[in-house]
């Protein structure tokens, strides 16, 4: 059926974003916007006695500084809750839009001032005076649980917001048979999701009809109308959400934050058209982050290394507030035996709060932290068995002829976790030839003659995407002859936009470049649910394409008549519908003209108004992709800096709709979990005072810290959806940690260096060298 | 207090009176309208908001208006041609999937036309060294780079300078 889908189509988006011409959140010109700028916590608990906004409000240029109690009668309610009501409802985990009267972490919203200028707003937030009483703050993971620890908010009686157990089998006779069990304490941090522009809103308050029109940068835009609709006590007829340009999701603009309630409360408040810009400090303070996991894990093999059982203790930061379900701890925890056969698992998940920034998904979302700890075990293992780590993998992989693989626990939506296609082994056994895999100890060997410590590892992965229920899909012709299509997915740079025209430009014989996608306008279509979770392309993409093959069966069925002749010898071309072999067309405009209909005259038989047709693919399993990475890097070990000098992985993400687009996606995605395991730290101290708030105390990888990345593909299509997709913005992420750090540990095998945490920065990897030292090694 | 600021962007002449401490980047972005040129961190780290000031690459955050006084600015907006034809770079980020997000782009593409300039023939651990000040949180610098080293392949089978 297809022309272009399958093809590396350059990006329709890309002329706009290339010439300076995109329209990203702070970019659209909103004549009399006033500028909000919020006071912050310093304190990361406290009570607030008195807050003066005397001097703020005398600043010329200063139109207002409100509090929670100003706002408040604009409100439905003063704290924040959730829309999709999934769970037990705890009220302690929400925030306020803006405090009310106790902070939690350092950077939670005290106040809004609305000026006329940034500048301004930013100086009059300076000179709110607020009298903090200090209350004793937690920020330790492990110490918050204990029973005299500071409770995070008075309102608690533990800092433990929920405990659970995800099992499966006989885990207990599984240990007890085993001829080996070893143990791991495996703690991890992720860090922040920082797409280069923060987060966003533009709220414009149409005063001539009491309308409120709403631009943001986010993922989502049907569910944050919901809230702002709930939360503000509005018409949902009065709201419109429309996402500008994204510089960049990465998981945190998935989430209405407090600090959008009080600029849309505040414009409600004031009458006015309020403008709210996120910098990088207040993202690192206050956009939600993915922090610190501990793993408590123990592994029951068999004398060959085969997996007889998993048992382990997850601990979950989850910081001050929650702003949606938690559901990263889950991710985690259902995951963690990944592409392997494990008989029997036993999981207990805590999950507690700490007096620290909110927690929720980055890239990955709790997948890949699961992969870290399952793959530093493996490694674990082949190190305490003395087997190759790829065979020992290769054992305990799921082979191909038990596809599709039911793991006996359920995903989030009730699902058994299927793991629908694949061949596991064969990915791996790729990309360890492509690799050299079998050579490498013999340049190691070699290296290690001239003083140099390189090292190679591997790790694999799955990654379950294509979260449903659905993604809204619209395709619209009109009288003009332009196609246009229409959805609640969002488009935050992975190419949405293309690949929806690729397949909507098969269905009806255009070339992708003429068709117009509008993603993220709660104006255009009624539902949605946006970008998350890796499921774009089998949601929106399924949806897409059954509504192209609507749109073009209809006009399949009126050029029929029009054109005297059998369905059968039309086709699609050029923007027309031609009697094949033949000269005879009418344009795609004018068959959207007639379905338009005029008034009185006739109406052509058997069709619906409107060369147009919307769709819903209805999805609940999710689609298994699956990768294996290989690294290799070179340990300074003067200095601990590691160098990633080689990066290969392979991928089965089904079938590739855009192969570039797709290649794009893997990069990025790998570069993330670089980053994880060398450079990325959110630092806070004792108290939960952040130490790391700009880009010079927290590093990101730049272009001199990575290498070209080798890209292989095996294609499994999915049967879960008709485009046999699966997704791929987080699979890149997901397994490149514990690869990195497979290949440190390998480089440093001469001072029998072990790691089990990340990540792992080169102060911390020069001590463990040392310690090796000092055991007389190396 | 405001002073005068007479710059000139892109080949147009700008006369406009400014508060002393208003950055260059946000005089390009709110004084003239020049969004093309983005702020990703404000402290001078990520470099989307790098223009070029007389030829040499400059923070946008980091620079006042009133410093760029008497200056010759080049943003984003000035490397097409007038006919819309996309500069060499552009065409190469466009041909190499050298963007995703595109917020970073306009930083990364300015510093590179300096780069170019001064180094025709870079190799690729040159090229990396040289957009070290640019992140991107997208692309994991795969795209930028093979966009780079094609754009420099290119000016130099065309004897051009970017």
């Amino acid at each position: 059926m297809s022309a272009v889908i399958g093809q590396p189509v350059l990006r329709i988006e890309d002329r706009a974003l290339l010439t300076g011409k995109g329209r990203y959140i702070d970019d659209i010109p909103l004549d009399g916007a006033l500028h909000a700028a919020f006071v912050r916590s310093a304190h990361p608990h406290a009570l607030i006695k008195r807050l003066d906004a005397g001097a703020a409000r005398s600043v010329a240029g200063v139109h207002a500084v409100l509090t929670l109690d100003d706002i408040a009668p604009v409100m439905a309610r003063r704290r924040m809750t959730r829309v999709a009501r999934t769970g037990k409802p705890k009220d302690s985990m929400w925030p306020f839009a803006l405090s009310d009267g106790e902070v939690a972490f350092v950077g939670e919203p005290v106040a809004i001032v609305l000026a006329d200028s940034r500048y301004i707003a930013e100086d009059a937030a300076a000179l709110v005076a607020v009298d903090y009483e200090p209350l004793p703050s937690i920020a330790d993971l492990r110490k918050c649980l204990e029973p005299d620890a500071p409770k995070v908010r008075r309102e608690l009686a533990s800092n433990v917001i929920a405990t659970y157990k995800v099992e499966y089998g006989d885990v207990e006779a599984a240990f007890r048979a085993a001829a080996h069990v070893f143990r791991e304490a495996i703690p991890q941090h992720r860090g922040g999701a920082h797409p280069i522009e923060g987060r966003g809103i533009l709220v414009e308050n149409r005063r001539s009809d009491g309308r409120f029109n709403i631009w943001m940068s986010t993922q989502k835009v049907h569910d944050t109308h919901q809230l702002f609709c709930e939360l503000l006590d509005l018409d949902e007829n009065d709201v419109r959400v429309v996402a500008a340009d994204v510089g960049g999701g990465f998981g945190p603009k998935l989430l209405v934050y407090p600090e959008d309630i009080a600029v849309l409360a505040a414009a409600k408040l004031t009458g006015r058209s309020v403008k709210w810009i996120e910098d990088r400090r207040e993202h690192f303070l206050g956009a939600v982050q993915e922090r610190d996991q501990i793993w408590d894990m123990e592994i029951a093999v068999d004398k060959e290394g085969r997996i007889q059982a998993l048992r382990g203790k997850l601990l979950h930061d989850q910081g001050a507030y929650a702003l949606q379900d938690i559901n990263l701890p889950y991710n985690s925890a259902t995951s963690v035996a990944g592409p392997y056969i494990v008989p029997a698992l036993f999981m207990e998940v805590v999950i507690a709060q700490t007096n620290k920034g909110p927690v929720s998904s980055v890239r990955g979302a709790g997948y890949p932290q699961a992969a870290f700890a399952m793959e530093r075990l493996m490694d674990l293992v082949a190190t305490k068995l003395g087997l190759d780590r790829a065979e020992l993998r290769r054992r305990n992989l799921i082979p191909p002829e038990k596809m599709p693989y039911e793991k006996p626990l359920k995903a989030r939506s009730g699902e058994p976790i299927l793991y629908d296609s694949g061949d596991y082994p064969a990915c791996q056994a790729q990309v360890l030839a492509a690799a050299g895999w079998e050579d490498f100890p013999a340049r190691q060997q070699a290296a290690l003659q001239d003083g140099r410590y390189i090292g190679i590892g591997l790790a694999n992965a799955v990654k379950g995407t294509g979260r449903g229920p659905f993604e809204s899909g619209l395709v619209r012709v009109a009288a003009s002859g332009r196609v246009s299509v229409f959805t609640g997915a969002a488009a935050m740079g992975q190419g949405l936009a293309t690949a929806l025209a690729q397949i909507t430009a098969d269905q009806l014989g255009v070339k992708p470049e003429d068709v117009t996608v509008v993603a993220g306008d709660t104006a255009t279509v009624p539902l949605g649910l946006g970008g998350f979770a890796s499921r774009q392309l089998i949601t929106a993409g399924s949806s897409v394409l059954l509504a192209g093959q609507a749109v073009a069966a209809k006009a399949r069925k009126l050029a029929s008549a029009m054109l005297e002749a059998a369905e059968a010898d039309l086709e699609f071309v050029g923007g027309a519908v031609r009697v094949v072999g033949t000269d005879r067309t009418v344009g795609l405009g004018d068959l959207a003209r007639a379905l338009r209909g005029a008034p009185g005259y006739a109406f052509p038989e058997g069709i619906e108004p409107g060369l147009e047709a919307s769709a819903a693919f209805r999805t609940d399993p999710l689609a298994y992709s699956n990768t294996s990475h290989v690294a290799e890097v070179e340990v300074d070990i003067l200095t601990g800096q590691v160098r990633v000098v080689r990066y290969l992985a392979i991928q089965d993400v089904g079938r590739r709709v855009n192969p570039l687009i797709v290649d794009g996606q893997v990069q990025g995605g790998i570069v993330h979990g670089i980053s994880n395991a060398l450079f990325e730290r959110m630092g806070y101290d004792e108290a939960g005072q952040p130490t790391t708030t700009t880009f010079a105390d927290y590093l990101l990888p730049s272009a001199a810290e990575v290498p070209m990345l080798e890209t292989l593909y095996r294609e499994s299509p999915s049967p879960l959806n008709p485009l046999g997709a699966k997704g791929v913005g987080e699979v890149g992420t997901i397994p490149a940690a514990p690869a990195v750090i497979s290949a440190v540990e390998d480089a440093l095998k001469p001072f029998g260096v072990r790691i089990s945490e990340t990540p792992i920065l080169p102060e911390r990897l020069f001590a463990l060298i040392q310690q090796g030292r000092r055991a007389g090694r190396g | 207090m405001r002073r005068r600021v007479r710059l000139t962007v892109n080949g147009a002449a700008h006369d406009r009176e400014v508060e002393p401490r208003l950055t260059l980047a946000d005089f390009l972005r709110h004084e003239l309208g020049l969004t093309g040129t983005h702020l990703g961190c404000e402290h001078g780290v990520c470099g989307a908001c790098t223009v070029l000031v007389d030829g040499h690459t400059a923070r946008g955050c980091l620079m006042l208006a009133v410093q760029a006084d008497g200056t010759e600015i080049r943003t984003v907006e000035g490397l097409a041609a007038r006919d819309g034809t996309l500069h060499v770079l552009q065409q190469s980020f466009h041909e190499h999937h050298g963007l995703q997000c595109g917020f970073c782009t306009p930083g990364m593409l300015m510093t590179l036309v300096e780069f170019l300039t001064e180094t025709p023939d870079p190799s690729e651990v040159e090229l990396r060294e040289a957009l070290s000040g640019n992140l991107c949180r997208c692309t994991g610098y795969h795209g930028i780079v093979k966009a780079a080293l094609d754009a420099a392949a290119k000016l130099r089978k065309m004897g051009a300078r970017p």
